[in-house]
Parts: C-alpha cells; structure tokens; sequence
C-alpha cells in the first residue's frame, strides 16, 4: 500500500513539475524562423490587393491575418 | 508548497501578460517595430470581363524609436463588362481609390497598432478605423493578438439622386502565432463580422419566375471564421506552408479555403514561390438563379451561390541592390491563375452553368532600410 501511495505522489509530482513547461525553443534558435520566407505576411500592398479581389469575388472573408479595409464590395 | 509557490506566481504573470498587456512584468525587451520599407505596386486583374488595375504605394517610417508610421495609397481603375452588367444593363468604367493610415507603437513585449482607410469611388464610400493588439509571451514563442475594426460605408446609385443607403460593419478578431520548433511555426486565427445596413448592390436584379426583380437582402449579417496556419522550414534555403480556413455565417453560406504553398531561395538573389488555392462554398439560404416562389428575400449575386474556384500562382523576387545595415531594394513579379466553376449560376445566355478564367498579375518594388 505504501509503495503505491508512493507511486501516486511520484506520479503527481511528475505531472506538476511537467507543467512547468519551459520556453523550449531559445532566442537563439529562431535564425531559421526570422528568415523572410517564413513570415506570414511579407509584402503588405501585394497581400492587400489579392485580398481584396478574393473579398469581392468570395461569399467567406475574415480571419486572415492581413490587415482589413474598408471596400466598395458591391 | 515550496515547488508550487514558483509555478504558481509564473502561471499568475503569464496570465497577468496575456490580459493585462501593458502591466507585463519582465522581460522588458521591447517588441520589434515593424521595419521600415516603400512597396510600389502596380496590379492588374484580367477575368470574367472585368479588368481593374493601378497603382499603390505604401511608405512605413520609424520615429522616436517606438513609434512606426504607415501611410498607403491604392487605386483601381475598373472597366466592368461582367456576365451581369452584360446581360442587365450596360457596361461602365470607374476609379476606387483608398488611402490608410497606421500608426504602431511598441511598448515592452505589446505592439499597438491604430490604423484607418478611407476608400472612395462614385457610388460607394467606406471608412474604417481599426485597433490591434498583439503581446509576446512565453520567452517570445507565442504572440497573443487581439484586434477591432468599425468601418460605415455609404452607398448611392448612378442616376437614382434619391437613393441613399448605409452600412455598419464591425469585426473583432484574437489570434495566437505560436513557435513550434526552431524550424516550424504555426498560428490560429478567429474572427467575428458583423454587418448592419444595406448589403446588396442597388443595380443587380435576381430572377422570380423568369423575370427581373430588384434583389433583396437582409439587412444584417453575421459571420465567423477560423484559420489555421503552418510554416516549415524543410532546409536547402526552401520552406513550405499549409493553410485551411472555415467560413461561416447567418446567411447560410458555408466556405472551405486551403493553401499549399513553397518558397525557395535560388542563388544570393533570387527567391521563388509557388502556391495553389483551393476555395468551396454553399449557396446562401435566399439564393436562386431563378426562384420558383416568392419570398421576402431574394439574390442572384453569384458570390453567395455554390462556387468554387481554384487558384494557381507564382512569385518571383529579385535583389536589385544591398547595402548591409542600410538599405535593400528588390523587384517582384507575381502571377495567379484562377478558375471559377458556379454549380447554381447560369448564364441567362446560354441557360449553361457559368464559369470563367482570371489572371491576377503583381509587379512591384519593395525597400527595406
């Protein structure tokens, strides 16, 4: 019984101390990722202007990322 | 209690920095300021007898170290002689133009970023003033963004001095970027839309029984739509992307939107992208190509039938000059193809479903310094 108490604590323990979860990827790490080609935006008019002929073409807009604007959708 | 009293004060301060923002506490690096670049574009759109093009600018400037500055400004001249305007009425020419302005200011870990756009043409204005929020968090590999948009557009009609209407449209949107790995990131985002006011078009004409009626929608509309995003690095200088994005509204139009994209890099001066688009959405509940009944609201507008459209698409990027740690200039051309298949929209011509090609070509400067 004792040693299952044991086990159980040891398991809690593990668990509380995996929640601590550290940032594991350092800021020296992230070369790769500061690279332009894996932005999510890089050239804002050029977004914009294909953002705005899909908006007027398709029923679905939001949630992209790019910066919205008023427009003449009609 | 010794173990969980640390855990417990960093948990409250990870939560203090997602709400509270500016009372982040540590970690008093401040959050990069967008940098400082010029875009000079000129666009053309090419498809369904519809051409538009012009040019657009966009000058972002760095003052006081923690302010940046945006100013942008875009023009479309369209010539319209689309399946509708040439089987309703006649074909026309106009010019939208639209200004923005944006104003970023980088406060510890928190971007705050005002912006507005003004966008004019001779039946339709449409302002728009917007606040976003985004907040690094978690040693920098997440970025919680919150965000608002409240646009009011007013809308005439040629030769009709009597008619005048208006709309409120409001989004609101929050977003996590999160990195994954030192090679691959990913980001989620949810947005909500909602409009109020007059949301058709005063020209178009829907069809009861065989014959021409003004259409008629309702006069508000709300709608959600989530996006999730992926980028990779897969090494030799190229990375690829996956996107997928779900639409939904009050109007019953149900919408699917993937993205596979690659970028790669060619030598010290070139860079390459390609990506191919797919787009599907359901018809809205009042929409008929010709209804057999009447009812209060009705639209033949094809962009709220069952579509979908496929898009093909290519960039390329060429270093022009760079001088390191002052400026760099590069050339950019970008080519899309797309096709549009209607499964509900016929043309009245013809009595055949409607479908068409369309070119979209970007050639651009950029600057960064």
């Amino acid at each position: 019984m004792n040693t299952l108490r044991t086990l159980i604590a040891g398991v809690i323990a593990a668990l509380l101390s995996g929640c601590a979860i550290q940032p594991w990827v350092k800021p020296y790490e992230r070369e790769r990722l500061a690279d332009p080609i894996m932005r999510f935006s890089r050239d804002t008019l050029a977004e914009k202007h294909r953002e705005h002929v899909r908006d007027v073409r398709e029923g679905a807009r939001g949630a992209t990322g790019v910066q919205g604007s008023g427009c003449g959708c009609n | 209690m010794a173990a969980t009293s640390p855990l417990f004060f960093r948990a409250l301060r990870w939560i203090a920095s997602l709400a509270g923002g500016l009372l982040a506490t540590g970690g008093a690096k401040a959050v990069d300021l967008p940098e400082e670049r010029a875009e000079a574009l000129v666009h053309i759109y090419d498809g369904g007898g519809v051409k538009a093009s012009g040019p657009a600018l966009l000058v972002r400037k760095t003052m006081a170290e923690r302010v940046s500055v945006q100013a942008s400004y875009y023009l479309d001249m369209v010539s319209n002689a689309s399946i509708d305007v040439v089987t309703t009425a006649s074909p026309y020419k106009e010019k939208r133009s639209e200004y923005g302005f944006g104003l970023d200011y980088a406060y510890r870990d928190s971007l705050i970023t005002l912006a507005t756009a003004s966008s004019r043409e001779p039946d339709y204005t449409a302002n728009s003033v917007s606040l976003d929020i985004s907040q690094e968090t978690f040693g920098g590999m997440t970025t919680v963004a919150l965000g608002f948009t409240r646009g009011s557009d007013k809308v005439l009609k040629h030769g009709s001095p009597d008619f005048a209407d208006s709309v409120k449209h409001w989004q609101y949107r929050v977003g996590v970027t999160q990195v994954l790995t030192p090679l691959w990131i990913a980001s989620a985002n949810f947005e909500a839309l909602s409009d109020d006011g007059y949301l058709g078009s005063p020209y178009r004409v829907a069809r009861v029984f065989g014959a021409a009626v003004p259409e008629r929608n309702p006069r508000t509309r709300s709608a959600r739509a989530v996006k999730f995003r992926v980028n990779g690095d897969i090494g030799s200088r190229s990375a690829v992307h996956a996107d997928y994005r779900y639409f939904w509204d009050t109007w019953g139009i149900k919408a699917h939107t993937t993205e596979l994209g690659y970028s790669r890099y060619f030598g010290q001066a070139w860079l390459a992208d390609a990506f191919v688009r797919f787009y599907s959405q359901k018809h809205a509940l009042f929409y008929s190509d010709n209804a057999p009944t009447e009812t209060l609201y009705v639209s033949r507008n094809r962009q709220l039938s069952t579509f979908s459209d496929v898009s093909l698409g290519g960039k390329l990027s060429y270093k022009l000059r760079q001088v390191p740690g002052q400026y760099e200039l590069k050339a950019n051309g970008s080519f899309e193809y797309v096709r549009f298949r209607y499964s509900d929209f016929t043309d009245v011509r013809t009595g055949a479903p409607y479908g068409y090609g369309a070119s979209v070509l970007q050639l651009y400067l950029t600057a960064t310094f």
